[in-house]
C-alpha cells in the first residue's frame, strides 16, 4: 500500500517517536524480558534504533516494510534474533520484541485520531507492518541456530578423532570424508597424542573413506609420518585408491620412506608382524 | 657446578634432560657421559626428553654428538619421550636426527637397547 | 619488508643477548607472549624454537646483540613479532646463508631457513660490517 501524503500512521509513529518508545520500553519490560543492567542498555539502545530505521522506512513511499528504505531495520532485526538465538533465547522471546510495539503504538493512534474509518485505516497497516516485522525475526533466528548447529557438528567432527586401539601396540586411524587443510591438522596432531597416550608405536592411517586428497594434505599426512618416526613410532598408510595414487604421484610426494597397502587387514597384518605376532589359521573345535 | 645426572641401569645409562639447558651444561654432559661410558663399560645410553618442551638445533646437535661418541664407544644410544609438538616442530625445521634411535617412552627404549621386541 | 613494518603494536619486551642464559630467558619472555596472544601449542613451539635458534646465533656469531618481543596485529590477525639485532660481522653471502640445512654440513650452520620455516613472515638485514638484522612473524591461525 503506498503512502499518501500525510498517512496518518506515518505521521503519529514520527511525531510521537519518543513517547512510543518510553511505552514500548516499558511493555517490554512487562512481558518480562531477562537481562541484567547492561543487556537492559543495550535494548534501549536498540529499541531506540529500531524505532528510528522504521521512521526511515516509512518516510518512503512502502509502509509494507518492503523495499530499500527497510534496509537498515531488516538489518537490526537479523543482528538482534542471531545475537539471541547464539544466547539460547526462544523464538518467541525474540519475536515479542516486536511485537510488544503494538500495544504502544495503538494507544497512540486512539488517542491521535477521531475519525472510525481513519483509525481502522491505521489499525490495519500498523498490525500488518508489525507482523511482517516479526515474522522477519523468527526467519532470521531459524537461521542462526541452523549455522550454530552446523558449526558445532564441524567441531565435533573435528576433534572427535576416531582412533581406534586395533591391537596392543596398534592404533588404527581411519579418516572418513573430504580432508582439508586444517582438519587433516588437527586430526594429526591428535593421532600423535594418542600414540603417546596409548604407547603404541605402529599407527595405520587407513584413507579409504577419503575421496580426494590435494597437496596441503599430503603433505600434512607425510609430516604427521615423519615427527611419529622421531617420536619412535611407525606409520603405515593404507587404503590408497587408484585416483590418490595417481594424484600423489603427480604432486611428486615422496612414499619412499613410508609404508603403504591398499587395504586396512593388508596393514593390520604387516603392524602384528612388526610388534612380533602373527595371525595362524586355528584347528576348528571338535564337536 | 650444575651437571645433569647420569644414572645406571645394569650396563645402560640414563640420562633424564629436564632443564632448559645452556651451552656449558650440554657441554658438560656431553663429557660425563663419554667419561661414564667407559668408566661402567656400558652397553647403551637412553635419552629421555619426555621433559622438554622445545628442542632445538643445539639440543640435536648434542644428541646427535652423544650418539655418535657412544657408537665409537660401541654402546647405542636411545631417545625417548619427545612430545608430538616437538615432533611436528623439528620435522617443520628440517632436522632429522639421523643416526639417533627414538621410542616412545623408557620401557620400549630399554627393550630396544637390549634387543627384544616388546610383544 | 615494507608488510612486516605496517603493523600495529600492543605490547613489547627488549631482552639483551648475550650468554647462554640468556637464550633460556628468551625462550620463556617467547613462550609467554605466545600464550598470550593464544597460540596453539604446537605454534608456541614454532615460535619458540625460531626464537631459539635466531637468538643463539645472535649471541655466537653475532657477537652479542637484543631482542625485541611484539605483540602485533594487522587488523586482522594479532601474532608475534621478533626482531634479532647484532652488531657481530655480518653475513657476507645471504643466499649461501639462506640454503643451509642441518644435514648438508656445508653453509654456515645458522639455521636461518629452519627458522624461516617455522615463521609466518621472515626478514634479513645483513652485510659485512653492518651487523644483522632478524625479523619473524607468526600470527595465531583463524
Amino acid at each position: 500500500m503506498k503512502a499518501t501524503a500525510g498517512n496518518p500512521l506515518v505521521e503519529v509513529l514520527r511525531r510521537h517517536e519518543a513517547g512510543i518508545l518510553a511505552d514500548w520500553l516499558k511493555e517490554q519490560a512487562r512481558s518480562g524480558t531477562r537481562g541484567d543492567a547492561a543487556q537492559d542498555n543495550e535494548m534501549r539502545t536498540t529499541s531506540r534504533e529500531f524505532l528510528a530505521a522504521i521512521n526511515d522506512g516509512l518516510a518512503g513511499d512502502d509502509v509494507d516494510g518492503t523495499g530499500p528504505r527497510w534496509a537498515r531495520a531488516m538489518e537490526i532485526l537479523s543482528a538482534l534474533s542471531a545475537s539471541r538465538a547464539t544466547q539460547g533465547y526462544s523464538p518467541s522471546e525474540t519475536a515479542t520484541f516486536v511485537f510488544s510495539l503494538k500495544q504502544p503504538v495503538f494507544a497512540r493512534l486512539r488517542s491521535e485520531i477521531a475519525d472510525a474509518a481513519t483509525l481502522a485505516e491505521a489499525f490495519w497497516t500498523a498490525t500488518r507492518l508489525i507482523d511482517r516485522l516479526g515474522l522477519f525475526t523468527t526467519e532470521a533466528y531459524q537461521r542462526t541456530r541452523e549455522e550454530v548447529i552446523a558449526r558445532q557438528q564441524r567441531e565435533l567432527l573435528e576433534l572427535s578423532t576416531p582412533v581406534v586401539e586395533l591391537w596392543k601396540d596398534i592404533l588404527a586411524l581411519p579418516l572418513i570424508g573430504t580432508l582439508d587443510s586444517s582438519r587433516t591438522q588437527v586430526v594429526m596432531e591428535s593421532l600423535l597424542e594418542k600414540i603417546v597416550a596409548s604407547g603404541a608405536s605402529i599407527a595405520i592411517i587407513d584413507i579409504t573413506g577419503v575421496p580426494t586428497v590435494d597437496t596441503l594434505v599430503a603433505q600434512h599426512l607425510m609430516k604427521t609420518v615423519a615427527a611419529a618416526r622421531l617420536m619412535g613410532a611407525d606409520c603405515i598408510i593404507s587404503g590408497i585408491r587408484p585416483q590418490i595414487a595417481q594424484t600423489i604421484v603427480h604432486l611428486g610426494v615422496d612414499l619412499s620412506q613410508v609404508t603403504t597397502k591398499a587395504s586396512l587387514a593388508d596393514a593390520f597384518l604387516v603392524a602384528l608382524a612388526r610388534s612380533g605376532s602373527r595371525i595362524e589359521a586355528g584347528q576348528a573345535e571338535a564337536a | 657446578m650444575e651437571r645433569i645426572p647420569i644414572l645406571r641401569m645394569g650396563r645402560f645409562l640414563l640420562v633424564t634432560i629436564q632443564v632448559d639447558m645452556h651451552d656449558q651444561l650440554a657441554l658438560t654432559l656431553q663429557d660425563d657421559l663419554t667419561e661414564r661410558i667407559v668408566a661402567d663399560r656400558a652397553k647403551g645410553v637412553l635419552i629421555d626428553i619426555s621433559s622438554l618442551d622445545v628442542v632445538d638445533s643445539f639440543i640435536g646437535r648434542m644428541i646427535s654428538n652423544i650418539a655418535g661418541m657412544s657408537r665409537v664407544l660401541d654402546a647405542q644410544t636411545v631417545v625417548v619421550g619427545m612430545r608430538p609438538a616437538v615432533a611436528i616442530t623439528l620435522v617443520e625445521l628440517g632436522l632429522d636426527l639421523a643416526g639417533v634411535r627414538t621410542a616412545l617412552n623408557v620401557e620400549k627404549g630399554m627393550a630396544l637397547l637390549q634387543g627384544s621386541t616388546v610383544a | 619488508m615494507a608488510a612486516i613494518m605496517d603493523l600495529r603494536v600492543e605490547r613489547k619486551a627488549q631482552l639483551d643477548l648475550r650468554g647462554g642464559e640468556d637464550v633460556v630467558r628468551l625462550r620463556q619472555a617467547v613462550r609467554e607472549h605466545a600464550v598470550a596472544v593464544g597460540f596453539s601449542l604446537v605454534d608456541q613451539t614454532k615460535i619458540v624454537t625460531a626464537a631459539s635458534e635466531l637468538g643463539r646465533n645472535t649471541i655466537q656469531y653475532g657477537g652479542g646483540g637484543k631482542v625485541e618481543i611484539t605483540i602485533v596485529t594487522d587488523g586482522a590477525r594479532r601474532g608475534v613479532r621478533l626482531e634479532f639485532t647484532d652488531e657481530g660481522p655480518g653475513i657476507a653471502d645471504l643466499k649461501l646463508a639462506m640454503q643451509d640445512g642441518f644435514t648438508t654440513g656445508g653453509g654456515l650452520g645458522l639455521g636461518l631457513s629452519g627458522a624461516k620455516r617455522l615463521s609466518d613472515a621472515f626478514d634479513i638485514e645483513s652485510s659485512p660490517g653492518k651487523g644483522t638484522r632478524v625479523v619473524i612473524v607468526r600470527w595465531k591461525a583463524r
